[in-house]
């Protein structure tokens, strides 16, 4: 079970006091630091947002975000949390993307990285504090520029009013009067007495999102818009696998007669990012594309060039047969022995395939040296580890210790992140070739090279055994878990989390889901890694990580038990999900209420989707599925029921309803909550029947969205949300869907025709050879 | 020398008469609304009109777009504030956004000949945007509502 711990070695900021007091135009909310590198007082118009939030004198309010907005509208959240307790107007609130400054790591984790669906929970308290300090301050300033008591004041609009009088002066009057002055202690922070839920205005509301304006006429700015004079262009020349090539020579003779072309840079990458990359540099970016189609280059193809999908597999089913290298991740009771005291035993194996993140806007960045700092204009979904990577192929780090004052990232809207800029790949050969051409190079990789290099989801295989008793009630279930393990790749040790038989350290965001809600006594949980997939394929975290494999194989799992015992696969969820033990939640805040609210979701989306009522027509089914994803400690109550119909000579499965209902505990913008189900819900879709990539002689075959086919818009089928908010504590909406809505199909696939399909996505073939078997 | 009409001004470049329309209007005249996808016409984000038809700037080279009327999500309406555009926040469409100024661009080819489309004629039209935060759900409302807004109802 993951823990969310400080990231160590990496910098820390010193959190000594919250300062609000008026810099030069202005009033600034924040940690008191040093001032380090440069500001964000251009895109601020004058103001100084050194911290979370500031307000100039023309009374705008400022947020300044740390997190990546990828579409989740993060920032405009934050805004909408700040604007709560400021008491700031709507129209007053705007956005800034925090540059790399280790001030704007988040509050719980220590470092500047946006995944997890965690943003929204873990800086909700942070948030609301630096609004409400800036409003105790107003209110304080205001009480002198007014010469009435603070407690006869009330701020109100981006007001504070009199509330005897209705005299008010405005947020714009007070900063202006430079008497907003106070230094916030962390404990006079804490001390600080927030809203209740009864008492909110903003939080629940449906705020437009700030970004989406910007979104609908062209201006807003991506990692690929930016320009810097004097820069020139750089496009890749990739081996043919995926990683291990190391380049033996490069001709570019036939490039020298492309116009405008510069040089042929082959990347020195030492922090092994990135294996055998060739940058062709041009003037123009049509150039640089020529360029690298004449490069001769000649690769050794290095030690993964035999690896596919299928030497994969096999090295993961003799990982699970021989079953010395597992770390054991839940260990309750003792499955072994109440294996062998079940009545009937169901088995099965589970496969999820490769897949390809494909945000709609490649992967690009933007570097050049001024001043003896590297400037990266990219949109990245951690910072800090970029920064790293980015001094590290720069070389202007000392003694390994970095700093924003030696690499500086101008961060952008993400044009699609879903984990996919996690990575900092894209920095590495955009930093190489500005390095050897000694200008500014905008790198940016074709589709081509933005599939053939992505660091996907990694094909797992799952081996799920569980034994009934005589009555069909089951009593113990072991689940092996294997496959490369993106997170551990990383080399952070903090993002390990230790075995339960204390073996050692291993990456847990493979396995979370695994340690589900449901009330079965003797449950082992072992996680493997396939080191030959882990080298051949780095992969990454994909949109909802473990959970989309895991729930795949336990919901799978769940209809198996209730088919082989005779039960109805809801009314035997519902009594599993009996909040008993462990299972009753509450040892995080985020997971009050346990396995009661997960009952509550599922008999929710069951009631909506007519579940048992409506008539089905030939050859369709309903199938359902509930999860928990993210992880134990912050679990989103999800499920799922899916209505199909399969043309059972063809094995074609059409997708007629998806009806979703998550509990979020508290809604900050419904509709922004809705936008986020609506698009995972569909992603699970897609990449439950339609998203396949696959590995042959070491490299990912796919290339473009001919090959690569996630869903459009005709593809799309009908969907009912219910958002449920209950005041408990914000847990993340933007992932958990995508987990839930695999196993609901396989399920109704079942229902429909009796075909159990075990591996994702779900293909026609499949479905026909399953209807046979 | 190439001389395009974008957006009723006249730019003149010096390129290649095979460059893709696409990155004379992103890189050299730094027009960036219109966006790179994946080059070989598959995804619709860099989605233009050419003398009012949507085509992928991606798969247009220079030549054949010169003497023509170019229009970009820049130069789809003065304010901004086209039917499509003013549907497209009243929806909350966006969520990235990055496929979003190609998806307005080919409905608004749509919206100009037909602005009743039925259900069908819109899903036909529309089915070579790909949105990857798949939006989609929104981006057919919208289309619904702006060419409601456009019949006066």
């Amino acid at each position: 079970m993951t823990k969310h711990h400080k990231i160590d070695g990496l910098p820390r900021i010193d959190r000594r006091s919250f300062i609000v007091g008026t810099a030069a135009t202005g009033l600034v909310l924040g940690y008191a630091v040093p001032k380090i590198g440069e500001s964000f007082a251009a895109t601020t118009a004058g103001v100084e947002a050194t911290q979370w939030v500031s307000i100039g004198n023309d009374g705008k309010v400022w947020v300044t975000v740390g997190k990546a907005d990828m579409g989740q509208h993060i920032a405009s959240t934050m805004a909408q949390l700040v604007a709560e307790e400021l008491e700031a107007s709507w129209k007053d609130m705007n956005v800034v993307l925090a540059s790399n400054d280790p001030k704007y790591n988040d509050p719980v984790l220590g470092a500047q990285v946006t995944g997890g669906s965690w943003s929204t929970g873990m800086n909700f308290d942070a948030m609301c504090r630096a609004g409400a300090a800036g409003r105790l301050t107003l209110i304080k300033a205001a009480s002198e520029m007014m010469g009435v008591p603070e407690n006869e004041l009330r701020a109100r609009d981006s007001r504070v009013y009199h509330t005897k009088t209705r005299k008010s002066v405005t947020f714009a009057e007070i900063v202006e009067s430079g008497k907003a002055n106070k230094a916030w202690s962390p404990d006079e922070l804490k001390a600080i007495k927030l809203k209740t839920p009864d008492q909110y205005t903003k939080i629940g509301q449906s705020l437009p999102q700030l970004d989406i304006p910007s979104k609908t006429n062209g201006t807003c700015k991506y990692g690929i818009d930016a320009f810097v004079p004097d820069m020139v262009y750089g496009k890749l020349a990739l081996p043919p696998v995926r990683f291990g090539a190391t380049v033996k020579s490069v001709d570019d003779s036939a490039a020298k007669n492309v116009p405008g072309f510069i040089k042929a840079v082959v990347v020195d990458d030492k922090t092994g990012t990135t294996s055998g990359w060739v940058v062709a540099v041009a003037t123009s970016y049509e150039g640089a594309k020529k360029a690298a189609a004449a490069l001769k280059i000649d690769w050794d193809k290095g030690p993964y060039a035999n690896v596919s999908d299928q030497s994969i597999i096999d090295e993961s089913r003799r990982l699970q047969k021989d079953g010395t290298e597992g770390f054991l991740f839940v260990k309750e009771g003792d499955s072994a022995s109440a294996m062998q005291k079940a009545a009937k035993v169901i088995e099965g194996e589970y496969l999820t395939s490769l897949n390809i993140h494909a945000p709609l806007e490649p992967m690009n960045a933007l570097a050049l040296k001024k001043d003896g700092v590297w400037h990266i204009y990219t949109g990245n979904q951690f910072n800090t580890r970029t920064t790293a990577i980015a001094a590290a192929v720069a070389g202007s780090s000392k003694d390994d210790v970095w700093s924003e004052k030696d690499v500086l990232i101008h961060q952008h809207y993400l044009g699609g992140g879903f984990g996919r800029r996690l990575e900092s790949d894209m920095v590495v050969p955009a930093v190489a070739a500005a390095k050897a051409v000694g200008k500014p190079v905008k790198l940016i990789y074709a589709r081509e090279d933005d599939m053939q290099m992505d660091f996907t989801r990694p094909l797992t295989y799952q081996k799920v055994k569980v034994g009934l008793d005589s009555d069909g009630k089951p009593i113990a279930m072991e689940h092996d878990v294997i496959g490369a393990w993106p997170t551990k790749r990383w080399g952070i040790p903090a993002f390990l989390t230790p075995a339960v038989d204390k073996k050692g350290p291993h990456d847990a965001f493979t396995v979370n889901g695994a340690d589900y809600w449901y009330s079965i006594p003797n449950h082992t949980v072992t996680n493997y890694e396939n080191k030959l997939a882990q080298n051949a394929t780095p992969s990454g975290q994909l949109r909802s990580v473990a959970p989309g494999w895991t729930f795949w194989a336990v919901e799978s799992t769940m209809d198996d038990i209730a088919h082989a015992s005779g039960q109805d696969p809801v009314e035997m969820r519902l009594k599993l999900l009996d909040g008993a033990g462990a299972n009753v939640g509450g040892d995080k805040p985020q997971n009050v209420g346990g396995a009661k609210r997960l009952a509550n979701a599922l008999r929710i989306a069951v009631g909506r989707s007519g579940y048992g009522a409506i008539k089905l027509g030939p050859d369709e089914g309903i199938g359902v599925a509930s999860v928990s994803s993210q992880e134990r400690t912050s679990p989103t109550w999800t499920a799922c029921v899916a209505h199909v119909k399969v043309d059972r000579k063809t094995g074609e499965v059409t997708l007629k309803k998806l009806t979703l209902a998550m509990d979020v505990g508290t809604i900050v913008n419904p509709d922004g909550v809705r936008a986020q189900i609506e698009g995972s819900t569909l992603w699970g879709a897609s990449i439950a029947m339609l998203e396949k990539a696959t590995l042959a002689n070491g490299g990912i075959e796919q290339t473009n969205f001919d090959s690569y086919t996630p869903m459009r818009l005709s593809q799309v089928p009908e969907l009912d949300i219910s958002i449920i908010g209950n005041g408990e504590p914000a847990v993340g909406c933007g992932e958990p869907a995508v987990t839930v809505v695999a196993p609901a199909i396989g399920n109704a696939i079942f229902n429909a025709v009796g075909a159990r399909v075990r591996s994702l996505p779900i293909t026609a073939e499949e479905v026909k050879a399953a209807m046979k078997a | 020398m190439v001389t395009l009409n974008i957006n009723g001004h006249d730019h003149s470049v010096d390129v290649p008469n095979d460059t893709p329309l696409l990155w004379v209007i992103r890189e050299h005249l730094q027009m960036t609304g219109t966006k790179f996808g994946c080059g070989a016409g598959l995804c619709g984000a860099c989605t233009v009109h050419l003398n009012g038809e949507a085509v992928r700037s991606c798969q247009t080279h220079v030549s054949e777009a010169s003497g023509k009327k170019i229009t970009t999500i820049e130069g789809l309406d003065p304010k901004g504030e086209h039917p499509l555009q003013r549907a497209w926040i009243a929806e909350q469409v966006p969520q990235c956004g990055y496929c979003q100024s190609g998806q307005i661009m080919q409905a608004a080819s749509l919206l100009a000949k037909n602005a009743d489309p039925t259900k069908a004629e819109l899903v036909a039209h529309m089915d070579g945007n790909l949105c990857r935060c798949m939006s989609y759900v929104r981006i057919q409302r919208a289309i619904l509502r702006a060419a409601a807004d456009m019949r006066g109802v």
